[in-house]
């Protein structure tokens, strides 16, 4: 659970007033959602390092895929769909939305 | 287990390790900090790949693996009552309480969900206003922006049914603590790359300075454990006390700004006990009182009596460092993953359920 996982940003959606930037991260076509309120900068197609839920760092492309790949081996990516929570009707409309995207 | 052909880059791989075997002219013992870094370096067959000089032992920095009993407890309590969600990361569910764990407590009819991130209680407090959400919030620096931003998102989107039950833990006090205990004998340490990614590097100097020991910020694939040892092998052999960074593909000195901000806004600093290392001093986060009517401990008055650890389990000598888990009498017969006696068994981080599931791996070492 310490470690960050690279992820592709798909979209970004400003909520509450623009007090909180979520996204839509693919981690090898798993959907899930993070923030970037720790990486303002980060936009749409860009990499990211995302720790439980939290993006924290901007990486490149390459750096990106090779991290993913080991972690796969490893099993350390067994976390993003290990979860209880189901997400709301919104949410689930957008990630219908976001597979016909891919 | 892997081969070294398997690696990122097996010559680069190669060139690091010949290059450690050759720098290498009598015994040292370093310290990794972080627990994946352990996982990496047992799965990896790292230990069967070093000289026989190169001693690593495993430290304390498996957030799971140091929560103290009493807080599990705390949290098995709250799951208990009626009107409350439990949530946590999966690792948690099977750390042994002083009678039961998360799981047990679930199975007799508790709510306890496994969450991947922190937002998403606040997302399902939000669902669910008629209830409250607690979030069991374990982690060293890398996790502590995510529990921070779930409160501060929380708070932003009037999220009132939402608190933590917080037990942060902090990586350069316990670097302190281990290195003040009168038996250490650790050398030099890696320290942890994603811990540093938010924090930057700036608090380990001074412990570089004050114990004169080598640290490398490290990261934790094959590749980079490699790099690190290297590096820190190289200062040892040369009679330095220095801090580098390996891992300056991610980490920048100063950390990641916005993310420390976060954390400093929800949390502060206080002393904390570590499971099987005792009370040690400014070592823990805990919620701000601006911020207390999203503490767990606050909201619903947690008053339990003390409970002692099992006295079986010595992962305590284990995270300092002064033994390896196939030292301890009950590794493998009485304390299993399965059934563990201490937490640094349940964890995939944990050195003991490390060792436990790559023993074939380690058994080669020992041959």
């Amino acid at each position: 659970m310490c470690l960050a996982i690279p992820g592709k940003i798909k979209s970004i959606r400003h909520e509450y007033d623009g007090q909180i930037k979520m996204a839509k991260i693919s981690f090898g076509g798993i959907l899930k959602d993070a923030t970037l309120d720790m990486v303002p900068q980060a936009e749409v197609g860009d990499y990211v390092l995302v720790h439980v839920g939290v993006a924290i760092s901007v990486v490149d492309e390459e750096e990106a895929k090779q991290v993913f790949k080991y972690l796969e081996e490893i099993g350390e990516t067994d976390e993003l769909t290990e979860s209880d929570y189901v997400p709301g009707q919104v949410e689930r409309g957008e990630i219908r939305n976001l597979l016909k995207d891919e | 287990m892997k081969y070294l052909s398997e690696y990122r880059d097996p010559d680069v791989a190669q060139q690091y390790l010949d290059e450690i075997h050759r720098s290498v002219t009598r015994p040292w013992t370093i310290m990794e900090v972080c627990g994946g870094q352990t996982h990496s370096l047992v799965r990896n067959g790292i230990l069967n790949l070093l000289p026989k000089e190169v001693n690593m032992v495993h430290g304390p920095g498996c957030p799971v693996c140091v929560t103290s009993l009493s807080i599990i407890d705390k949290a098995i309590h709250l799951a208990e009552r009626d009107n409350i969600i439990l949530c946590s990361f999966g690792d948690m569910m099977r750390v042994p309480g002083s009678s039961r764990n998360l799981q047990e407590a679930k199975a007799a009819g508790a709510d306890v969900r496994i969450l991947y991130s922190p937002l998403e209680a606040v997302n399902l407090a939000a669902q669910n206003p008629d209830k409250e959400v607690v979030f069991f919030a374990v982690g060293f620096e890398t996790t502590a922006p995510a529990n921070a931003l779930s409160v501060l998102h929380a708070k932003r989107r009037g999220v009132d049914n939402y608190s933590i039950l917080s037990n942060h833990v902090l990586v350069p006090p316990a670097i302190k603590a281990v290195m003040d205990d009168p038996e250490c004998r650790i050398q030099a340490f890696l320290a942890a790359g994603h811990v540093c990614t938010i924090m930057g590097t700036s608090e380990y100097h001074p412990l570089v300075e004050q114990y004169g020991i080598p640290m490398v910020v490290t990261g934790f694939e094959p590749l980079d454990l490699l790099q690190g040892i290297l590096m820190v092998v190289k200062q040892l052999e040369a009679g330095e006390a220095k801090l580098e960074n390996q891992y300056s593909r991610i980490v920048r000195p100063e950390g990641n700004e916005a993310a420390v901000n976060a954390i400093q806004e929800v949390f502060e600093i206080t002393d904390l006990t570590w499971r099987g290392l005792a009370e040690i001093p400014e070592s823990g986060l805990r919620v701000r009182n601006e911020y207390s009517k999203y503490d767990a401990m606050r909201k619903f008055g947690i008053n339990l009596a003390p409970v002692q650890e099992n006295p079986d389990c010595i992962s305590g000598q284990i995270m300092k460092g002064l033994a390896k888990p196939h030292d301890c009498p009950n590794f493998g017969t009485k304390c299993k993953p399965e059934m563990p006696l201490g937490a640094p068994m349940v964890s995939s981080e944990g050195a003991c359920a490390a060792y436990y599931h790559f023993q074939t791996v380690l058994e080669e070492i020992a041959a």
